[in-house]
């Protein structure tokens, strides 16, 4: 007579158990399930919000480019502020693969007020900057108000204002009739630039042409920082040739810089509390697993019965273990589910109210129900192993 | 290894001992041919319960031997013993235990879960049962749609659908009034007269009576056995 085998339980079935244990007690299920949901949540949150702000600082570069270049005076070797030769402006511009150059002059004695009647210390921070009309260009600006200088306004007191320095002034419209007060005298205001994110210092800047600098206040023609634009496969080889070009006698009292660098760098440094956050989101989860271990212990223990019954019907103490395992699995699962819905919700809502493009990568989705998967099996099978040792005629006098 | 082919139940020297020295089964020997319908009595406390466990293969006796349609129990393992109950044991218990928020047709389809047979195909011997136990019209309706008989013949479905070759019931009576106790054995009868073997455990010797056996058992010793010469 052949041995009895036991029959096995298709993964269908296997589904249809764990729902119907989760489907009996549902308060206890949902609950349960939200500290796993919360985890999860928070981890995609953290990661998308994370995620879309990189991507749109790489549409901001794409955008803006990063082959901007800039050269600034540096000090001397005896520790003074150097100043850059005349004509460098001309031998930049001879590098073949510059696309423009251009120079602009800062006047630190020119300090800009909204009136003549404001007390002269509270000159608000702002700079002046005498330009060329290129400047637009080279730095990628744009005009959000009136228009930007040409070769007729560049010899009269008229100036363009940054982003920041029309707010500090309370400017927010120009109709040729504004006008501020410069290095002591009326200069009228016939623009307003949008923030210039790759030359954020000229957003607290006032800009006037380079003929009115030198007939109205006084500039000495001095450079203070070249704005180069280069070929965008070329900028590193740019970069190098840069300070030998503009200061062939003191290279070493050049500043090269790459204005782009700057924005990545910033992006870069927010990453230590996105980790922090990560580390939050994973004790709520940790939590979240004990929730899901302990409703599972105590539905073992009232759910004597319910394991004689299925042993008398045939169950193998694999087909129980497999049953509240799964049940465990199923009930995490849940959980990570809505917390990735969830947190992909805030990452769309925070990207969207940010004007972010709104990305959940794909591998944190991945990640978090691998993540539920485990904890669901980690918090399910010591639960599952003791609703299995139970012996059939000790769960049926549980009842 | 086996006994007698027409022989379902052998018990030969069983004793049954839980520890702390309290002993439920002393001694018992015991032949339920195929077909029998048997009824063990006797008061709470006399063994009945542990003998019905060691007879379904949920309990092991601690000495003596227990064949199950000519399978030596103390051969097989827990894997093998499950396997047994999933095709040949079937149990009826005395509070129904039907899974709440499940339809009559899916609790008795259960009783196939173990056996490795499909849904579809649970599902349409789960129908066939329950119209065996008079219940084709309730297919659909839930445990608490259903009256205490009705959820007793539903639990008998489930015990059936498997084609048991024996039917052990645990006081299938002792939950329900009398008229509904009626028709429970009604059902149990229809059932041993289409063959299946069936021991019932009651301690109401009224319900005995109409069985055509009935083993007596007391401080776990069998201490009658009798058949009776049924009318018709």
């Amino acid at each position: 007579m052949t041995r009895p085998r036991p029959g096995r339980l298709s993964p269908p079935d296997v589904l249809r158990l764990a729902a119907y244990g989760l489907r009996a007690r549902p308060l206890r299920v949902v609950l349960s399930a939200l500290g796993i949901a919360i985890g999860i949540t928070a981890m995609v949150a953290v990661v998308g919000t994370s995620t879309s702000s990189r991507a749109q600082l790489n549409r901001l570069l794409d955008s803006l480019g990063t082959n901007l270049l800039t050269a600034g005076p540096g000090l001397t070797l005896s520790g003074e502020q150097a100043t850059l030769p005349d004509q460098s402006v001309a031998m930049v511009g001879r590098i073949g693969s510059v696309e423009s150059v251009t120079a602009v002059g800062q006047l630190p004695k020119a300090k800009v007020y909204r009136t003549n009647k404001i007390p002269a210390p509270q000159s608000g921070g702002i700079g002046t900057y005498a330009v060329h009309t290129d400047l637009l260009n080279t730095v990628g600006a744009t005009v959000a108000s009136g228009t930007w200088l040409n070769d007729a306004t560049a010899r009269y007191p008229a100036v363009v204002l940054g982003a920041r320095t029309a707010e500090r002034l309370g400017i927010d419209t120009v109709n040729g009739d504004v006008q501020i007060w410069l290095g002591d005298r009326w200069f009228t205001v016939i623009g307003i630039l949008d923030p210039v994110p790759l030359a954020p210092e000229l957003d607290l800047g006032a800009l006037i042409g380079w003929q009115a600098g030198q007939r109205y206040l006084g500039f000495d023609g001095d450079i203070t920082k070249l704005y180069i634009r280069t070929d965008p496969d070329a900028v590193e080889a740019v970069h190098g040739l840069l300070a030998r070009t503009v200061n062939p006698a003191q290279p070493n009292e050049v500043d090269v810089s790459r204005p782009s660098d700057a924005l990545a760098a910033r992006a870069a440094a927010n990453t230590t509390f996105t980790g922090l956050l990560l580390g939050l989101g994973a004790v709520a989860l940790l939590v979240g697993g004990i929730g899901v271990a302990n409703t599972m212990v105590i539905s073992v223990l009232e759910r004597g019965f319910e394991i004689g019954l299925r042993r008398s019907l045939g169950a193998t103490r694999g087909h129980i273990r497999i049953q509240f395992l799964a049940e465990s699995l199923l009930m995490s699962v849940l959980g990570g589910g809505t917390g990735i819905l969830l947190g992909s919700g805030v990452t769309a809502v925070y990207a969207t109210l940010q004007g972010w493009p709104t990305v959940v990568p794909s591998w944190v989705i991945a990640g978090g129900i691998t993540a539920s998967l485990i904890i669901g099996g980690v918090a399910g099978l010591y639960p599952a192993m003791r609703a299995a040792r139970l012996a059939p005629t000790e769960a049926l006098a549980a009842a | 290894m086996t006994s007698s082919t027409d022989t379902i139940v052998t018990l030969r020297g069983v004793y049954r001992e839980y520890p702390g020295g309290v002993t439920a089964l002393r001694d018992v020997d015991l032949d339920i041919d195929r077909g029998e319908l048997v009824a063990i009595v006797g008061p709470s406390g006399s063994g009945k319960s542990t003998m019905l466990n060691v007879m379904g293969t949920l309990d092991r006796p601690s000495a003596g031997q227990v064949f199950i349609d000519g399978f030596n129990v103390a051969e097989l393992s827990d894997r093998e013993l499950s396997a047994l109950r999933a095709t040949r044991i079937g149990f009826v218990f005395q509070h129904f235990h039907l899974a709440p928020g499940v339809s009559a047709l899916d609790n008795v389809a259960d009783g196939l879960l173990y056996t490795g047979v499909g849904l579809r195909e649970r599902r349409q011997r789960a129908e066939a049962a329950l119209r065996r136990v008079g219940l084709g019209h309730r297919l659909t309706h839930r445990p608490h749609q259903l009256s205490g008989g009705e959820k007793q013949r539903t639990a008998i479905a489930r015990a059936v659908v498997r084609d048991p070759v024996l039917l052990l019931a645990d006081e299938p009576t002792g939950a329900l009034d009398s008229h509904s106790g009626e028709d429970v054995m009604r059902v149990l009868l229809d059932l041993h007269q289409s063959g299946t073997t069936i021991v019932v455990i009651t301690h109401e010797r009224v319900v005995a009576s109409h069985l055509p056996r009935q083993v007596a058992m007391f401080d776990g010793r069998v201490v009658g056995d009798q058949a009776v010469v049924m009318a018709g």
